[in-house]
Parts: C-alpha cells; structure tokens; sequence
C-alpha cells in the first residue's frame, strides 16, 4: 500500500533490523515513542515506532498496560521516562488539547448533549475553526462514513456501529498524526462487530498518519493492524506482522491466543529437547536455543502404542480435561508432555476418553514448527 | 405528591444519567421507562406514608387555621406584596450568587485534589449546622461596617453592607449555598470525568471543556441544586434579620414580616405564611414541569 | 394531647377545657405548653395548704428581667430551704401564649402592661396584676458617643444609622410613643425584632445609635454610652407582676412575688437599672 507498509511484510526475518528501519524513518515521520510510566508497583516500559500509515495493534492480556500506553500517548497520563516523538516533534510535556492526536475511546464518550455533528464538530471549533467552517467539515466527514442520515442525531439514538462511526469521525475531524483507537470494537456485540470490523478496517487502510488500536482480541489485532505488538506486563515481548506472530508465537499467552502448542528447549539438529527432558523432532534443522510450535489439530492420540505410525513424536500422557471447543473436542494432556489435542467428537468417543485415562499422542515432525528462541 | 418533588427526582435523574453515560451512547433508542412492578412493600410503604403525614400535617394544620374571612383585609396590605417581592428577588439574586459562585466551587472539591481538601469541603458545609443568627452575626463580624473586611469595602469603596438589600442576597447566599455546592458537587462526581479527557484530545481547555461539555452533562444537578438553594433562601429568617436588619421595603422579606406579625397579630402570620406558601409551591411546580419538557 | 393525657390532674383537665375555646393562639402556644405540662408532672406538688413556701415555684417573665429575677430566685430558695425556682424567660407576648394556652406557670411578670392583658383577658390571673418596676427608654450609642448624640432630636441627623424595635414589641412601641410625645419623625435603618438585637447592632457599631431600655444599656456595660432624654418619660414601660389562676403552688409563688416587691428585691432590680414604681 504505502513504502512504509512493506517494512512490516511477513517475510521479514529479523525484527530487529525492520524496527531500526522504522525508527529511522519515524526521526521526523511517523511516531518514534519509548514509554515509560511508573504507578508504584506497576512499570511500563514500551517501544512503539510506526510510519505513517501504518496500522499497529498493542495487544496484550488485561492489565499488561496497554490503555496506560494509549494514555501516555494521548498526554492523558504524565510519562515517567522515555520519550515521545511524532513527525519530528517531542510531544512529551505538551497537554493532550495541543497533540494532534485523535483518540477514540473504547465506549466513545460521545458527548450526549450534543448532536453527532457537534460531536464531530467540536474538535475543529475547538481548534480555532469559526462555527459554519467546522461544522461543514463535520458534515462532509460524517457523510464520508454513511452517516449523512444521522448527523442531526443525539448519541442515545444512534445503533452501537454508527455511534462507533461518529466516534471515529470525531478524531478523524481534528486531522490527527496519530490516531489511537482503545478497544475500538469491544462495545459492540458479535453481529455487528463483524460489520464494523471490516468498514473499520477499510477507514483505517484510507487513513494516512499513524494508527496504534489497543485490543486484547486477536482476531480484531490481525484483521485490523499490519503490525502487532504484543505486551504483557508492562514489557513487549513481541512484535512483527499478524502472520509472523500467528506461526511463530514467543510465549504463552501468543501460543494460547493464536491457538497452538508452543514449547521453548535446546535445538540440536532435528531434535528439541525441552528442560523437562521431552524431546521433539522437527523438520527444521536448528541448533541452540529454539522455540517449537504446532497445533492441537496436528497431535493425534492412540489408547495403545500405534507401531505402523509415521509420526516421528510419540509421547505418553494422561488426559486430564475435556471440553467442547467449536466441533471438536479439545482434550487437555499432562504428562511427559503437557498438551492441547483437537479430535472430532466420533474420535474422543470411539476412544472412551476421561480425566485420568492414559494414552499415546502422536505428532508428525512435518506439523511442527521450530523456530530459533 | 412526593414524585413531584423536585429536589428528590431531580437529583435522582441526575445521578442516573451522569453514572451511566456509556449505556446511554451505547444502548440507543429512546430511553426507556423503568418497569413499574406494582405494590411497594409494607416496610417502605408505612414510613413511607408516616413521613408524608409529619412533613404535610403542619401545612395542613395551617390551613385548618386560616383566618379565611380576615385574609382579603390582610392581603390588600402594601407591605405584604412589598415583603414578598422582596423575598421573590433577593431569594434569586441569593441563588444567582450562590450559583456563579458555587459551581466552580463544586468543581474545584470534586474534580482538583489539593491538601485539606476534606477539609474545606466540611468548611463549606458549616453555615448548614451554624444557627443562621450565629452565621448572621458572623457576616456582620466579617462584612458589617466594623467587620474584618467590612471596614475596607467601607473605608475605600463606602460601600456598606448590613441594612441593605444586598446585606439580604449575602445573608440568604450565605445561608443557602452549600445546598447547592453540595448537590452539584455529588452531580459532578457521579459525572463521568473522561467527557473532559475526551473533550481535551479534541483541543478543548480544561475551561472550554468545563464550559461546553461538563457544564451541560451537570445542569440537571445545577438545577436541583439552585432549586434547593432557593428554596432555603426564601425562607430564610435568621442571618438575614441579624445581617441585614428588618425595613420594610428594602430588608423586609417575607419570613420576618410573618415573625413580626406573630407578635401580635397571628391571624396576619398566618395569612402571610400562606401567600409565602402559595407562591413557592407555584414557582416549583411551575419549574418542575419546564424540565421535564424540556429533558 | 397524648403527652398531657399522662398527667391526669384535675388541672390539665381544665386546661384541656380552656385550651377548646381558644382561637389562633393554640397554634404557637400548643408545643411549649404541652412540654411545660409534662414537666409539670414531676414538679408541681399540692403545697398549698401549709404556710410555708416549699416545693418549685414556675415563673414566666420577660427576656429582660433574666439577671435580677435569677438573682432573686437564688435569695429565694436561700430563704426557703426547700423551695425551688423554676424560670422561663422570654418575649411577653409569647410567654402570655404560653399561659392563655394552658402552659402550667405561678407567676407571670411581663415587660408591658398589654402584655399582661393578654392573660387577664382570658381571666388567667388570680387578683389584679401590680406594677412593680418600670423601665425608661435610653438611647444607646457607640462607646464615648462620637456623634455627640445628646437629644431624640439628634437621631433624625442625616447619615446617622438608627435601629429601633418594630413596633409590634414593647420597646418599639415605647419608641414610637415618645417619638410623637416629641412630634419627631424618625427613619430608621432598621426595625429589630427585639431589644437585644437592637443593642447588638450598636455593640457591635454597624449602627450609631438605638433606642432601647435602660436596664439593657446598664446591661452592655462599656460597649454602649447611654444618653438619657426627657421625652422617654412619656414613654416609660410598667412591668406587671401576677400570681396565676391556675397556680399549683399558690404558697410559694406569694412569696416568690412579696420578694420581688420587697426592699431588698427592688434594690436588686434598680441595680440593674429599673426604676422603682
């Protein structure tokens, strides 16, 4: 789409040498922050550099920090450290009403008094625009989002997408350098979500300044951002583009949001050995610290030793829960290996399975993943 | 009759829409009436009912004993119409002033944390436990012609206060605005404070968006307080007689007019309660009504 | 009516009786007199019969008697061993309320003869009230009287602040009196609502002057000056003293009234700066 988006192409290999390029062009486009806040036992610490144009989702569980970020960049909370930058200028000190910044807010904070036209138009009156100007910027604004039909609307009467839609507007309408955007889907319930998922990700890709969204749902992170950050506690402990962070997740809560089995050991040729002495055999040749990672779709599980079995992986475990997962039936495993199997609801019958019964999981190397640590 | 008081739903309103601004964006359509499940429970109904009685009884007792033949001689007075345009007046600068002052007050204890804050806000609470004698002696101590900083106003700008119809909108200020910093008060702190971060990210001064945001979500709170405050202030007796004296005319408000009367001439007491009655329950009526065609 | 239904005396019956037939009075008296009728339960007690004063004695009496009669109270019951005074000092006119409305009182000593006729109207005394002090307006002014204030004429200065009591109380109708014995016509900054309030208005100098009594000028000692004028004996005040028809302590409340009129008595009151009769 834009220069700056091929920075974040899946093929990328090496992180560090995509976020110098970034950080390069950042220095006078783009955002360049490092955030630091402290709030006694709780630190953040983190990096975010993005070009113009680019759409970047912080995601992390609840609590990693990810709406303290999103207020240190909106100037809503004071940093303790690090820095600020965006297009060149240290926004760090200057209060939120100066930052060309458009934040829209997770339940919007549509102003209730006011129409959806003043809501959109407030920003712009607010920044020194006369009355008949601001409002006619708002309009135009309004219908470019379909919402021609409502502007004359209060926010109590509007469905949770326009209400959504009046509230990207309202950023939108002070020309932000940064748009941020705080659970923007969240509010919304599935059927609609769907909807403004994808009318959201087409305003985000028109959008030409820079966009960091804040979300704890993969789904709406991979589907809206070409980058991801993913922190937790405070610290990111990964970023890189949807794709990349889908295959090669870093740590648990990644492995367990992308739904894989992920597990972190020494690689030595074909073999992973995990500091629980397990063993896993891979396709991927590798040597040193290493991650490997598959799918509970990928193990298959046997009530006596398969001996005809390609599967290069075949360890002994203990079923110690079951539920329901879409279809199928997710079988949770402990033993030499603890692991997450998907069978069809025939299989986990035919098998008798229940918490405490023992069997054999089988995994083919080739349905492995290895990947350096 | 309870459900028009206005001072009780209007804050109750108040309270419902500032906690819940987020549903209201969200929810949409129309708001929705509460489902009415009949029957109230004995428990709530029957003090309910007692409180009704106590609080009306003395009203009613009032009328029981109204000198019905004798009030159209005791209405064609000048000084009754006198007395109450004078309450009807300074009860209303009273509760201008309480306003322009007590708004930013309000906003000041419930949004600013500043050291001592708990206990100004006590402070401002005081002049509704001080016996309003007490507090009447207290402006003349602080503003009369003697007063701690009455002396100056008099010395440099020959300005005095006590005696004058000013002395009166003081004296009632005085007397009634707490009711209203603390009702605005408990409005602004159930108001959700992020309007403000959000009208801020749009440009807007923390002024600008007191002003165009947080004012308008608070009016509702803004009005029960001033309803409250004027209230107070047209039935206020002792501050004002002790601040600002009692001539008729210019410091004469209804409320001393009737103490006098009850000297020696009761019948006339109660005729005068009576039209100080009238007219307040009118003007509440009349402005309960406006907002609720116009929320 | 609950808390009297409790004292079942022939009395509170009575009472009850007379407390129908009154008009609008009922409304301010009714609270007080249901109060003072409870206490009267424990206090009254039928001491009638012997000579010698034992038992609490009840008197009403105006505001500004408070000092000497509570000087008097305490000569009294240092006479009587035995005896005790129980006083309620207020404004006359509600005070004789309270009685016309059944309030349990002995004595009634009033700052106005007009007031004392609101309980002798109603046939409330036993015997004709008698006059036992007087009191003389005097004009309070600021401390070394600055303005120079030496007639009721100097008050109609302008620019001189004046308070006087409205004319619905005594000392406001003794002014107004005196001003026309004067034919002066006086604008006041104010009508105050009692005498007491009017003296603080000068006590604490946003006034320059009142009109008030003597005794309360003697009262305030150096934060008011007194000015006397001549026209105020056109205007001086009878305080009537009466013993009640419906005293439960005859006996004491007497006594009470013979030391009130006694030598001594007078010397306590024209100490304070009431004229004998």
């Amino acid at each position: 789409m834009t220069a700056a988006r091929s920075h974040a192409s899946p093929t990328s290999g090496s992180h560090g040498a995509e976020a110098e390029r970034v950080t390069e062009e950042a220095r006078d486009r783009g955002l360049d922050a490092r955030l630091v806040v402290d709030r006694g036992s709780f630190h953040l610490d983190v990096a975010l550099t993005a070009a113009p144009g680019d759409v970047v989702a912080v995601l992390g569980p609840n609590g990693a920090g990810k709406t303290t970020a999103l207020r240190a960049l909106a100037g809503l909370a004071p940093l303790s450290g690090g820095h600020l930058r965006l297009d060149g200028a240290e926004l760090d000190g200057v209060p939120p009403e100066h930052r060309p910044v458009g934040v829209v807010f997770q339940d919007y904070l549509l102003f209730p008094h006011l129409s959806a036209l003043d809501n959109v138009a407030f920003g712009p009156r607010c920044r020194g625009a006369a009355k008949v100007e601001s409002r006619a910027q708002a309009a135009e604004l309004l219908a470019r989002l379909g919402l021609a039909d409502h502007a004359s609307a209060r926010p109590a009467g509007l469905s949770g997408g326009q209400a959504q839609r009046v509230a990207l507007a309202r950023a939108l309408a002070i020309r932000p350098r940064l748009l941020l955007l705080d659970e923007p889907l969240a509010a919304l319930d599935a059927r609609t979500r769907l909807d403004v998922r994808s009318q959201l990700r087409r305003h985000l890709a028109e959008f030409e300044a820079v966009a960091v969204l804040v979300t704890h749902d993969p789904l709406d992170a991979m589907v809206l951002a070409d980058r991801l950050v993913v922190i937790e506690r405070g610290q990111v402990v990964q970023e890189g583009s949807p794709a990349d962070i889908a295959r090669r997740p870093r740590t648990d809560y990644i492995a367990q949001l992308v739904g894989l089995n992920l597990y972190r050991g020494r690689a030595d040729g074909h073999t992973v050995r995990l500091d629980t002495g397990a063993a896993i055999t891979t396709t991927e040749e590798l040597s040193g610290p290493a991650f490997v990672a598959f799918p509970p779709g990928a193990v298959t599980l046997h009530l006596d030793r398969p001996s005809g079995s390609s599967a290069r992986n075949l360890w002994r475990c203990e079923v110690s829960g079951l539920e329901t997962h879409g279809d199928q039936i997710r079988v949770d495993l402990t033993g030499e290996l603890p692991l997450a199997a998907d069978l069809t609801t025939i299989a986990a019958a035919e098998l008798g399975l229940h918490p405490g019964a023992l069997v054999w999981a089988a995994v083919k190397a080739a349905q492995t993943h290895a990947y350096p640590a | 009759m309870t459900r028009h008081d206005p001072t009780v739903s209007g804050s109750t309103g108040t309270t419902t829409h500032a906690s819940a601004p987020a549903e209201d964006a969200l929810v949409g359509g129309p708001r929705r009436g509460r489902v009415r499940r009949s029957g109230a429970p004995l428990p709530l109904l029957l003090p309910a009912l007692v409180g009704l009685a106590f609080l009306l009884l003395p009203l009613i007792a009032l009328l029981v004993r109204t000198p019905w033949h004798s009030l159209p001689t005791q209405l064609a007075s000048t000084e009754v119409w006198q007395a109450l345009r004078l309450s009807l007046v300074s009860a209303t600068a009273a509760t201008a002033v309480s306003m322009v002052l007590g708004v930013p007050l309000a906003w000041l204890l419930a949004r600013t944390d500043f050291p001592g804050r708990g206990l100004v806000r006590a402070l401002v609470t005081l002049p509704l436990v001080l016996p309003p004698v007490v507090g009447g002696v207290a402006l003349l101590l602080a503003l009369g012609r003697n007063g701690v900083v009455g002396r100056w106003l008099d010395a440099w700008f020959g300005i005095t206060l006590p005696f004058t119809t000013a002395g009166v909108v003081l004296a009632e200020a005085f007397v009634a605005m707490p009711f209203l910093v603390i009702s605005v008060e408990g409005t602004l702190r159930a108001a959700d404070p992020r309007y403000e971060e959000a009208a801020a990210t749009l440009g807007a001064s923390r002024f600008t968006a007191f002003r165009r945001i947080t004012l308008p979500l608070i009016a509702p709170g803004i009005a029960a307080g001033a309803v409250l405050a004027w209230a107070r202030a047209l039935g206020e007796f002792g501050a004002t007689i002790t601040f600002a004296g009692n001539f008729p005319g210019r410091t004469q408000t209804m409320p001393l007019a009737v103490y006098l009367a009850l000297q020696n001439d009761p019948a006339a007491a109660i005729a005068l309660s009576l039209v100080l009655l009238a007219v307040s329950i009118a003007v509440l009526a009349g402005l309960r009504d406006r907002w609720i065609t116009a929320s | 009516m609950k808390i009297r239904s409790m004292c079942r005396t022939p009395e509170a019956r009575q009472t009850r009786r007379a407390h129908r037939t009154r008009r609008f009075l009922r409304l301010a008296g009714t609270g007080a007199a249901a109060l003072l009728a409870l206490s009267a339960c424990s206090s009254s007690s039928d001491a009638s019969a012997s000579k010698k004063p034992t038992g609490t004695v009840t008197v009403f009496a105006a505001a500004s008697l408070k000092e000497s009669f509570t000087t008097l109270g305490k000569e009294f019951e240092k006479e009587h061993p035995g005896t005790k005074v129980s006083f309620n000092f207020g404004g006359s006119d509600s005070l004789a309320a309270g009685i016309t409305s059944g309030a349990p009182a002995d004595v009634f000593a009033a700052a106005s003869p007009a007031t004392m006729a609101l309980v002798t109207d109603k046939q409330g005394t036993a015997g004709a009230p008698v006059t036992f002090v007087r009191n003389q307006l005097e004009i309070a002014t600021l401390p070394g009287n600055p303005d120079k204030v030496s007639s009721l004429k100097d008050l109609t200065a302008s620019g001189l602040k004046v308070v006087l009591c409205d004319r619905t109380v005594p000392c406001g109708a003794a002014a107004q009196k005196a001003l026309d014995a004067a034919g002066l016509k006086l604008t006041p900054v104010s009508y105050e609502h009692d005498v007491k309030s009017a003296l603080t208005k000068v006590e604490l100098k946003e006034a320059d002057a009142a009109v008030v009594y003597r005794t309360d000028v003697r009262a305030a000692g150096s934060k008011v000056a007194g000015v006397e004028f001549p026209e105020s004996a056109k205007a001086v005040n009878d305080y009537p003293i009466a013993l009640l028809k419906n005293a439960q302590n005859t006996t004491a409340a007497k006594a009470f009234i013979t030391l009130v009129r006694s030598e001594e008595g007078q010397k306590v009151l024209t100490g304070a700066g009431f004229l004998k009769p």
